[in-house]
């Protein structure tokens, strides 16, 4: 297999890797104001991410950063032409983050109230235009060659806001709200337990017509190939798991399945994309593939040891993490829920 | 303005504000591990109180830090996707390593850190702090180097069938002296401004008579760290201008305004006048300092703009090769004179500490809560000068700042986001420094640790 394939694949395992993880960050995030009544049940919600999120956006800038590495005309053309979308991301992400570490800082109401609003939106936005993005790049792009040879993004803001596109975004934004459900259920006790549990059956069902509808257009209109049909199979088949799972009440089952249901929506449209990258919507246009893209065999020799090198010790650490948090959270478990550190001068 | 101009803003603007919260962020937490390795050893609850109040001010500066960082791993293609794809072969790696080899340390261990308190053994959480920490000079590092790839581009072939420069050696780029200076030089003033933080924190406390057990020794220590940190700065900062003055003697002139070579050449403290080549109204000027500081020796000669502009036209055809002087030279003096102030300050302070006594008048309470800004502001003026002195080039003398924007995107588009950015940005600022005092105001937690009969979680969102 050429060195081109292979980041191709490892490109693909940091999707996989940021999807799965902050998917179900985001999930959490979105469902913040609806599975927790009160401060104590919020704080545990919120607990449940304290130690993980960090380290799960982790896996984005690393995505980030590879394909620079890896493939620099990919990240230079995706990057500046999907410019607004990935600018809204950059600012939820930033909201998001500071809002997790400063919101219980104060009791005051309305500064937890403004943080949690922050934490909703916030989530929700990434999760629906992360979506938006990858159903573009399998769909195709306007791409057209610049003087200099370059492989430039030629649509605008709203070519990426087609049908396709926004099924595929509403597809992940359903898809990691079930899949924070999931995580709740299993991370939580009392209340938000049970209702993470009814809302990741709803939910479930709902993921489970659009993604159906999402991969069948894609089968439908844009490729046949045996990888996109078997990886869609696999889909539908570990969706019914985790769903099945949630019904029965085992919480574990059902977040490995959703979690495997992730990483088969990213390998399902990876796999349509391949050998491309970034494709052009005109058949026949210029377009970036493995090869056009990438950088230099040195280059990608080089970061192909790192990867190999860091990318099993880092899964063995954040596993370890994982494994050190891994007791469920009770709402009674957080002290003077109402209070923040801040709220009164002691000394 | 147009989108270059718009691009560059946003560059320097999200930069700068990353970098404010970078230096606190990597000197606090070598400084509060070592508090809570002060704790482990000695059993003594002061320095529990101090690790843990140092602690809540580290992770407000981090968790800001932490997001700003996103936007910089991003804003190359958003912003400068020509400059991308020039550097992409070269520059994407040492990026792509810093993601591997340090974020996913630094986030997963400091995590472990933040809520563990209660999961982990006493030697393992403290194990934690240090291993992040370990993370923040890895992460310095990479990025450093990358950053050295534009000052002194090395280890590359430019291919003039793809237009692109291709990686031909990581050791090169990764091991050149202009990257091992600048990571000494950088780090000492993290630990400068780490140091300037918990001292000027601590030592109001200390005046206030807010826990001073827990608060004196801080105090003193972070002193203290300032003065080394100052030592270690000054002289990787003679190490890096002598590297400057040989890879981009265009740089130390502009640091100057040196119009004409000269040997025996001056450094100026202060000018009043244009600098524009122009006679100064008014100098103070040290004689021979400029050529000891560029090249070792008191009668060294210094080669100044108008000679280097003229030899750069031969060699790289017609253009203007001189950055914006004025920048240069007072962006220069002030990262040298704030970080000298807050070592004057500590130097100060520390001889009315010795035998154990302490400054009383109310300018000390004063000037304590103003000393950490010192080596912040000269932190941003450091990199202030070493990028805007490297102008026009973005990688010195092979690609142009102006030749990297990106094509495809609008000045409105980028003006858009600029705006949001700083309006954004400006809010956290509010935000931040508020927690900030209000935390200090707060101060350490007097109550005794709980026994563990409770079953509460001792961290929680």
């Amino acid at each position: 297999m050429s060195l081109n394939s292979v980041w191709f694949i490892l490109i693909a395992v940091l999707w996989i890797g940021y999807f799965v993880l902050e998917g179900f960050d985001f999930g959490v995030g979105i469902l913040l104001k609806v599975v927790a009544k009160n401060q104590a049940e919020r704080r545990a919600v919120l607990t449940t991410l304290g130690p993980l999120w960090d380290g799960n956006e982790v896996w984005l800038l690393v995505a980030g950063g590879a394909t620079f590495a890896a493939f620099p005309e990919w990240y230079a053309t995706l990057f500046s032409g999907f410019y607004l979308p990935l600018f809204l991301i950059l600012i939820s992400l930033i909201v998001r983050g500071v809002a997790f570490e400063y919101r219980s800082k104060y009791g005051k109401a309305k500064w937890r109230n403004s943080w949690d609003n922050a934490i909703v939106i916030a989530s929700f936005i990434p999760a629906l235009l992360w979506g938006v993005a990858f159903a573009n790049i399998v769909r195709g792009v306007p791409l057209e060659e610049s003087a200099t040879g370059a492989i430039e993004y030629a649509g605008g803001f709203f070519n990426l806001l087609n049908p396709y596109a926004l099924l595929g975004g509403l597809t992940t934004l359903s898809l990691f709200v079930t899949h924070g459900a999931f995580f709740l259920a299993l991370k939580t006790e009392g209340d938000i337990r049970t209702r993470s549990n009814a809302i990741g059956i709803k939910m479930g069902l709902v993921t489970a017509v659009l993604a159906v509808s999402f991969l069948g257009w894609t089968l439908a209109a844009l490729t046949s190939k045996t990888s996109v049909v078997t990886g869609s199979l696999i889909v539908v088949v570990s969706w019914l798991a985790a769903l099945a799972a949630n019904y029965k009440g085992r919480e574990g089952w059902a977040f490995l399945f959703s979690a495997i249901t992730t990483a088969f929506v990213v390998i399902t449209l990876f796999f349509g994309l391949y050998p491309n990258v970034m494709p052009n919507i005109t058949a026949g246009g210029p377009g970036l593939d493995i090869f056009n893209a990438s950088s230099t065999q040195y280059t990608l020799k080089v970061m192909t040891v790192v990867a190999a090198v860091m990318t099993p010790l880092v899964l063995l650490y954040q596993g370890w993490t994982y494994w050190v948090f891994r007791k469920r959270i009770h709402p009674n478990q957080i002290a003077n829920p109402e209070s923040g550190v801040l709220d009164s001068i002691h000394a | 303005m147009n989108a270059l101009d718009l691009a560059r803003w946003q560059f320097a603007i999200t930069t700068v504000y990353h970098f404010i919260f970078v230096p606190i962020t990597i000197g606090s937490g070598f400084l509060v591990a070592g508090l809570q390795t002060a704790w482990y050893r000695t059993n003594k609850e002061k320095y529990l109180r101090a690790t843990k109040f140092f602690g809540k001010l580290f992770l407000i500066n981090f968790a800001i830090g932490v997001v700003t960082g996103i936007v910089q791993e991003f804003q190359f293609g958003m912003n400068w996707s020509s400059y991308s794809r020039f550097v992409g072969d070269i520059f994407g790696a040492p990026l792509a390593m810093e993601g591997l080899l340090a974020f996913f340390l630094e986030s997963t261990f400091l995590g472990l850190w933040i809520f563990g308190w209660d999961r982990l053994s006493k030697k393992m959480h403290l194990a934690t702090i240090w291993i992040a920490s370990i993370g923040t000079l890895l992460s310095a590092y990479f990025i450093l180097a990358a950053n050295a790839f534009m000052q002194h581009p090395v280890g590359y072939e430019f291919n003039p069938d793809t237009g692109r420069a291709e990686l031909k050696s990581i050791v090169a780029v990764l091991t050149q002296k202009t990257a091992v200076s600048a990571f000494f030089h950088t780090i000492p003033s993290a630990f400068l401004t780490a140091g300037a933080l918990f001292a000027g924190v601590a030592g109001w406390m200390v005046l206030k008579g807010r826990d001073p057990e827990a608060a004196r020794p801080v105090m003193k220590t972070g002193l203290i760290v300032i003065v080394v940190s100052f030592l270690l700065v000054g002289i990787t900062g003679d190490w890096s201008a002598r590297i400057m003055t040989e890879q981009q003697p265009m740089k130390m002139a502009a640091a100057e305004a040196l119009y004409e070579t000269k040997a025996n050449a001056p450094f100026s403290l202060f000018t009043l006048g244009t600098l524009d080549g122009s006679k100064a109204v008014f100098q103070i000027g040290i004689p021979s300092v400029l050529s000891f500081m560029s090249t070792g020796d008191f009668n060294g000669t210094v080669e100044g703009i108008n000679d280097l502009q003229k030899s750069y036209e031969e060699k790289y055809g017609v253009g203007d090769y001189t950055p914006n002087i004025p920048i240069a030279y007072w962006s220069f003096r002030l990262m040298i004179g704030f970080g000298g102030l807050a070592t004057l300050f500590a130097l100060m302070t520390l001889w009315y500490m010795r035998k154990g006594g302490l400054p009383r008048s109310k300018f000390y309470l004063r000037s304590m809560i103003a000393l950490p800004f010192l080596p912040i502001l000269a932190n941003s003026f450091g990199w202030i000068f070493t990028e805007s002195a490297r102008q026009p080039w973005v990688v010195f003398g092979l690609f142009k700042t102006a030749d990297g924007v990106s094509p495809g995107v609008s000045a409105g588009s980028v003006l858009f986001t600029m705006v949001t950015f700083t309006l954004l940005y400006g809010v956290l600022a509010v935000i931040e420094f508020g927690l900030m005092v209000r935390t200090i105001k707060v101060g350490t937690d007097m109550k005794p640790v709980q026994s563990d009969e409770s079953k509460t979680l001792t961290m929680a969102y």
